[in-house]
């Protein structure tokens, strides 16, 4: 990286009009190889034999190379349909509670007056600056005694509350930017509070999404949680999954590249088919 | 904040002035605040109240603390790990702003008519990779065993901190980038064009001009990477496991809370060792905080575009 940056400097230096148009096609270009190179070693190598992947790691796999034995050892020896299950029932359902609660309470605190507002912002404020970690002793003990232990729902409500103070404060921001004028349009017209507020909801839709985008991330790929809260077959998520299962075959190159490429794909694609949405939606909090 | 006083009106039918707080605020607010509170504050709280006490349950008072001051039972791993943890925020403060800011800033170039979105797009993709993930790629490339790299850079005291740092940088240098991108986009042409007609040179434009609009933003990234930082865990375990090897080189905070409190090997586990280490990192990160907003927030300008 380091590398990358002083040739730049070298050469927008010697140029008059500093960077040229081709200087800062190559540069990100370098860049880009440099996030991508080392992902795509590893989709690629999980393809082969263990035999090419030692010879020739930085070629395609062919018609000799080709194999798919990291994989069948994968779909034997773990369980990664249920993993996947998993993750995806405790980040969608942590998500959606956290857009529902988060919306409702940001857009209460944005809207209404009341005894306690400043003081609730503030309450909720804290949150988004101490990390959750750091009470995890108590919510061990406070799971073991809801009984709550190896079970999805309680790794939803840790991240149900994780996420609500940073989705709170990013859509109060929102609320308090759609027009007075049509909220009480609406009041005029009869509606309730309650529709008051599912009428504003789609108004602040690009903070609904970047609220998606900041729980959902840090809720799929958290190790923490899992591993203390969730480590039995039956609730192990993606990540905890990967991480035990690399462990136990480190030695078995071939399971080991295809297990992370079975991990990284799907998020991956994800990514790219949202990555508009992801990206503003960063912009978006950002600036917030 | 400041909206709200306008809005009173809203809260209609209430004509009294003392009762503020209608059946719907408490709807709106309730399970929001409930699961805070029971799953995030709560525990926060008892945490800090179990660091004084010991796990039999009698109060101590600052004891479990001494076991992290020089002579106590800890204090060599605390020191180590709170000193690892520094260099670890160091790496990402010094190698993770400057290059984030340099693509952003090369994303944001006018001459750069295409291909905006991809780099983007592509630069930003590890950081949606779970640390998991990127920990055991890189572990992978870097084997000795693979020979693509032939020093064993994980596995020296000297070079496994400074590697592990570097890799968690690779995956994140897209949040500083996009959040740079995020200010370099809302910077007025005028103001650019103003200066260049002026007769500033590209570089005195960046640094008289740029840099200064980008000064908050960088302390907001700053204080964010440093709580993350002394939050991490999930790679150092991944990657050395819970003894954070070579010879706990790369013990940081996470790692140390998470063996103080489950134990490891031939160290027990313990409720209110666990509970002082996570008071210790708070008490960190709070000095962390104050030295952002006293230090840093109080004294950069904020310039209204």
């Amino acid at each position: 990286m380091t590398t990358t940056s002083t040739a730049v400097d070298r050469r927008s230096g010697r140029g008059k009009r500093g960077l040229t148009k081709a200087t800062i096609h190559g540069v990100l270009f370098l860049y880009t190889l440099v996030a991508l190179v080392p992902i795509a070693l590893i989709v690629m190598n999980s393809f082969k034999t263990r035999r090419a992947i030692f010879d020739s790691p930085f070629t395609f796999p062919n018609s000799e190379t080709f194999s798919l034995k990291g994989y069948e050892t994968v779909w034997e020896r773990a369980n990664f349909v249920r993993y996947f299950a998993n993750s995806i029932t405790v980040t969608v359902v942590a998500v959606a509670l956290v857009i529902l609660l988060g919306a409702a309470a940001a857009y209460a605190l944005a809207e209404y007056r009341f005894t306690g507002n400043t003081f609730l912002t503030l309450f909720l404020a804290i949150g988004v600056m101490i990390p959750i970690r750091l009470g995890t002793v108590s919510i061990l003990k406070l799971m073991v005694s809801l009984h709550l232990v190896n079970t999805l729902v309680a790794l939803i409500l840790v991240y149900t509350a994780m996420g609500i103070p940073l989705a709170v404060f990013i859509l109060a921001q929102f609320f308090r930017q759609v027009p007075k004028d049509l909220k009480d349009a609406a009041r005029i017209d009869g509606a309730g509070e309650y529709r008051v507020f599912f009428l504003s909801l789609p108004l602040v839709r690009p903070g609904l999404a970047a609220v998606a985008v900041f729980t959902m991330l840090p809720v799929w790929n958290d190790l923490w949680f899992p591993l203390i809260l969730a480590p039995g077959e039956s609730t192990k998520t993606v990540t905890l999954g990967v991480q035990v299962f690399l462990g136990q075959f480190v030695s078995d190159w071939q399971s080991v590249l295809a297990a992370l490429t079975l991990a990284a794909i799907p998020i991956l694609l994800l990514y790219v088919v949202f990555s508009k949405q992801m990206l503003s939606g960063i912009t978006e909090g950002a600036i917030k | 904040m400041t909206t709200t006083s306008t809005k009173t009106d809203v809260v209609r039918g209430t004509s009294t002035r003392r009762w503020r707080f209608p059946g719907y605020v408490a709807v709106f607010l309730g399970p929001a605040l409930i699961i805070y509170t029971m799953f995030m504050v709560y525990p926060l709280l008892d945490s800090l109240r179990l660091s004084l006490f010991s796990d039999e349950g009698a109060f101590v008072g600052l004891a479990n603390f001494r076991e992290l001051l020089p002579g106590g039972s800890l204090s060599s791993s605390f020191w180590n790990a709170l000193g690892n943890n520094f260099v670890f925020f160091a790496f990402h403060f010094l190698v993770q702003n400057p290059v984030g800011l340099f693509l952003a800033v090369l994303l944001t170039q006018h001459l750069l008519k295409r291909g905006r979105g991809t780099y983007r797009t592509l630069i930003f993709s590890p950081t949606v990779l779970s640390v998991v993930i990127v920990g055991f790629i890189w572990q992978l490339i870097l084997s000795p065993l693979w020979g693509v790299v032939s020093t064993p850079l994980l596995g020296l005291t000297s070079t496994a901190l400074p590697t592990l740092s570097l890799m968690s940088v690779w995956q994140f240098v897209g949040i500083p980038m996009m959040f740079f991108y995020a200010v370099l986009v809302g910077i007025p042409q005028d103001l650019i064009e103003a200066a260049r007609v002026d007769g500033a040179s590209g570089w005195t434009i960046f640094w008289r001009i740029i840099f200064p609009l980008l000064l908050p933003m960088l302390g907001i990234i700053s204080i964010i990477t440093y709580i993350a930082n002394l939050n991490a865990f999930d790679l150092i375990y991944s990657v050395q496991g819970a003894l954070a090897g070579p010879e706990f080189s790369t013990d940081i905070m996470g790692t140390l809370f998470y063996r103080s409190f489950f134990g490891f090997q031939l160290q027990a586990g313990s409720t209110a060792m666990g509970a002082t280490v996570a008071t210790a990192m708070f008490i960190v990160i709070l000095l962390g905080v104050l030295v952002y907003l006293f230090g840093w927030a109080k004294r950069v300008e904020t310039y209204e575009l």
